[in-house]
């Protein structure tokens, strides 16, 4: 694939050469050149080879991409899904709508304050609010699980509200 | 997962323990509170003892001392269950009671260990006992006599041949299920893996031991054999699976599935099988545990606000509330004899052990820090995890709230004890 993309662009770069290589007449009076009424590019060489990249890349894979947020945050002692979380759940849900064969674990973490299992509980009530979330918005429910973390699985350790509010958080995880 | 490794390293860790006596110790338990009346007892070597891997006298010794209802002397003597006692000079000396014994290497390579119990002031046998063990379980025939010892003189059942399990974390990358003696010597992994170990549960047997597992990327409960090794999944349901608590007789767990959109407790069958929804609230409910008898389930709900404890039928059924001080309290757990609930109350900021004596309703608090107990099989201790300078461990309390332990180790961090039950 390199090597006729390299032969491509070696005769593509040839061609254009060799259109630049005619000279341009200089006048005293300005020309102005207008680019709608220029001349048609050089006639494609018939043997010139264009290539192209077959598929289409998966926008789950693009770090930059509308689908790269994966993670809603709460405040403590809430279990609703914020403003700044609305975004990420109806991006995830588009794209789930239009891909009925995926599939979403959707994981609610709680920071580390509190017991064990009903930390699990609480970390499970986040992820179903984004799931409840996401289903209002059409996404079916063979197409996401929700649960929980709890504490077991910290993004941030310490004990200070900064690592707790990067704890309070549900993941969708494909 | 790799059935055989575990049960590799299940035996590996049994003869590790055999071949180096006292000092393996993973976990080591300071005494930091005693009993206010201490029953002042002597303890002689035994004879014959240093032909077992493990010294009786001194794992007697420690026994009832951590026991912290014992003052023990040391007898400094050697003393069998057939030289002649001088009464008299052991109750010039303080002691109420006296211990001697022997050990006897027997013709198959299994030691005979022997003992008396001795009433100093009615200079009588007050009990004898002969145990024949592999001498890998040396500890073993000594903790039994602790038990005898300790149940003669308190009425109550000893529980030094007991064993606790509990998780350790390293790195935050490795977790292991562990299985220890109840004076924490004789660890052994049971559970490894990179994903977190959680809520393990014995069974009323000892055999087998329930966990919450993480390998999924989701909580799953389990059922291990410790003997063999073999697990099985109980719980798999669509959402979270946890806190497995077996009936007393061991056929059944309750559990708390989210799997019908909030975390409820149901029952299943210990192989997974009849999955039977048993709370009915909108909110939280989790966290179950029989009472002895079998014939209740304590749990927690929020379904009045803040976590409480509630108290069911087995079976379900209307649920009436049992804590009402303090907005969270969590995690009830149950003594054997019925009479103690113990759990964990919010107060003040901080996380406390709390005692409630079940007829009256009077509340003992036990121990601050404390997450995640654990009741001995007797009702007499409880086992819960602490959290201090960013590191956990485990300790016990009495449940009068005067004996204290700690246990440390040199592992990361110990959490999730759970105190194994009696076993033949």
């Amino acid at each position: 694939m390199r090597q006729f993309k390299s032969l491509a662009f070696i005769v593509s770069s040839a061609a254009l050469l060799s259109a630049c290589s005619a000279p341009v007449k200089l006048t005293d009076t300005p020309v102005v050149e207008r680019s709608t009424e220029r001349t048609a590019p050089p006639a494609a060489d018939s043997r010139d080879i264009r290539p192209v990249e077959t598929g289409s890349v998966d926008p789950l894979n693009d770090p930059k991409g509308e689908l790269a947020k994966r993670s809603v945050y709460f405040d403590y002692d809430s279990y609703v899904v914020r403003d700044d979380g609305k975004p990420i759940v109806e991006k995830h849900s588009a794209f789930l709508n239009k891909n009925k064969a995926r599939k979403v674990l959707i994981q609610g973490n709680t920071d580390e304050r509190g017991g064990t299992e009903y930390n699990l509980a609480l970390g499970q009530k986040r992820a179903e609010a984004v799931r409840r979330a996401m289903g209002t918005m059409g996404v079916s429910e063979s197409q996401m699980e929700a649960v929980s973390l709890g504490e077991e699985k910290p993004k941030a350790i310490g004990a200070n509200e900064a690592a707790w509010a990067e704890n309070r958080r549900a993941d969708i995880v494909y | 997962m790799n059935k055989t490794l575990p049960v590799l390293l299940f035996c590996a860790g049994v003869f590790a323990a055999a071949a180096t006596p006292s000092t393996l110790a993973q976990v080591r338990v300071e005494i930091a509170g005693v009993a206010s009346n201490q029953i002042p007892i002597a303890v002689a070597a035994f004879a014959d003892e240093g032909v077992a891997p493990a010294q009786v006298s001194a794992v007697i010794k420690a026994d009832l001392e951590r026991s912290g209802v014992f003052k023990v002397i040391d007898a400094g003597t050697v003393l069998s269950e057939s030289s002649a006692i001088d009464y008299g000079l052991w109750k010039s000396r303080g002691a109420d009671a006296l211990v001697v014994g022997s050990v006897r290497r027997g013709g198959d390579g299994r030691l005979e260990v022997r003992y008396k119990l001795l009433d100093t002031i009615k200079s009588s046998e007050l009990s004898t006992m002969a145990n024949t063990v592999q001498p890998k379980s040396t500890r073993l025939a000594a903790h039994r006599i602790a038990d005898d010892i300790y149940e003669k003189l308190t009425g109550t059942r000893g529980a030094f041949a007991t064993r606790i399990a509990y998780v350790t974390m390293h790195n935050s990358r490795d977790y292991r299920l562990e299985v220890a003696d109840a004076d924490g010597e004789g660890m052994v992994v049971a559970a490894y893996g990179k994903e977190p170990i959680i809520s393990p549960a014995w069974s009323p047997d000892g055999t087998r031991v329930a966990y919450v597992s993480f390998e999924d990327r989701k909580p799953v409960v389990y059922v291990q054999n410790l003997v063999t090794g073999a697990r099985k999944v109980v719980s798999n349901e669509k959402g979270s699976n946890s806190a497995p608590a077996w009936s007393p007789d061991g056929t059944r767990l309750a559990v708390t599935l989210s799997k019908d959109g909030h975390s409820q407790v149901y029952g299943v069958n210990a192989d997974g099988s009849d999955i039977r929804r048993l709370s009915n609230s909108s909110g939280i409910d989790t966290e179950p545990q029989f009472s002895a008898d079998g014939q209740s389930i304590y749990f927690t709900s929020d379904r009045s606000g803040g976590p409480q404890i509630y108290k069911m039928g087995a079976n379900g059924g209307a649920a009436t509330r049992v804590t009402f001080k303090g907005s969270y309290n969590i995690s009830p757990r149950l003594s054997s004899d019925g009479k103690t609930l113990a759990w964990i109350s919010q107060r003040d900021g901080g996380f406390s052990l709390y005692a409630m004596d079940l007829a009256s309703g009077q509340e003992l608090r036990l121990a601050e820090g404390a997450t995640e107990p654990s009741f001995s099989p007797n009702g007499k201790y409880l086992m819960y995890a602490t959290k201090g300078g960013g590191r956990t461990g485990l300790a016990v309390v009495s449940v009068d709230g005067r004996v204290k332990q700690r246990l440390t180790t040199q592992a990361g961090n110990i959490r999730e004890p759970n105190w194994g039950p009696f076993m033949k």
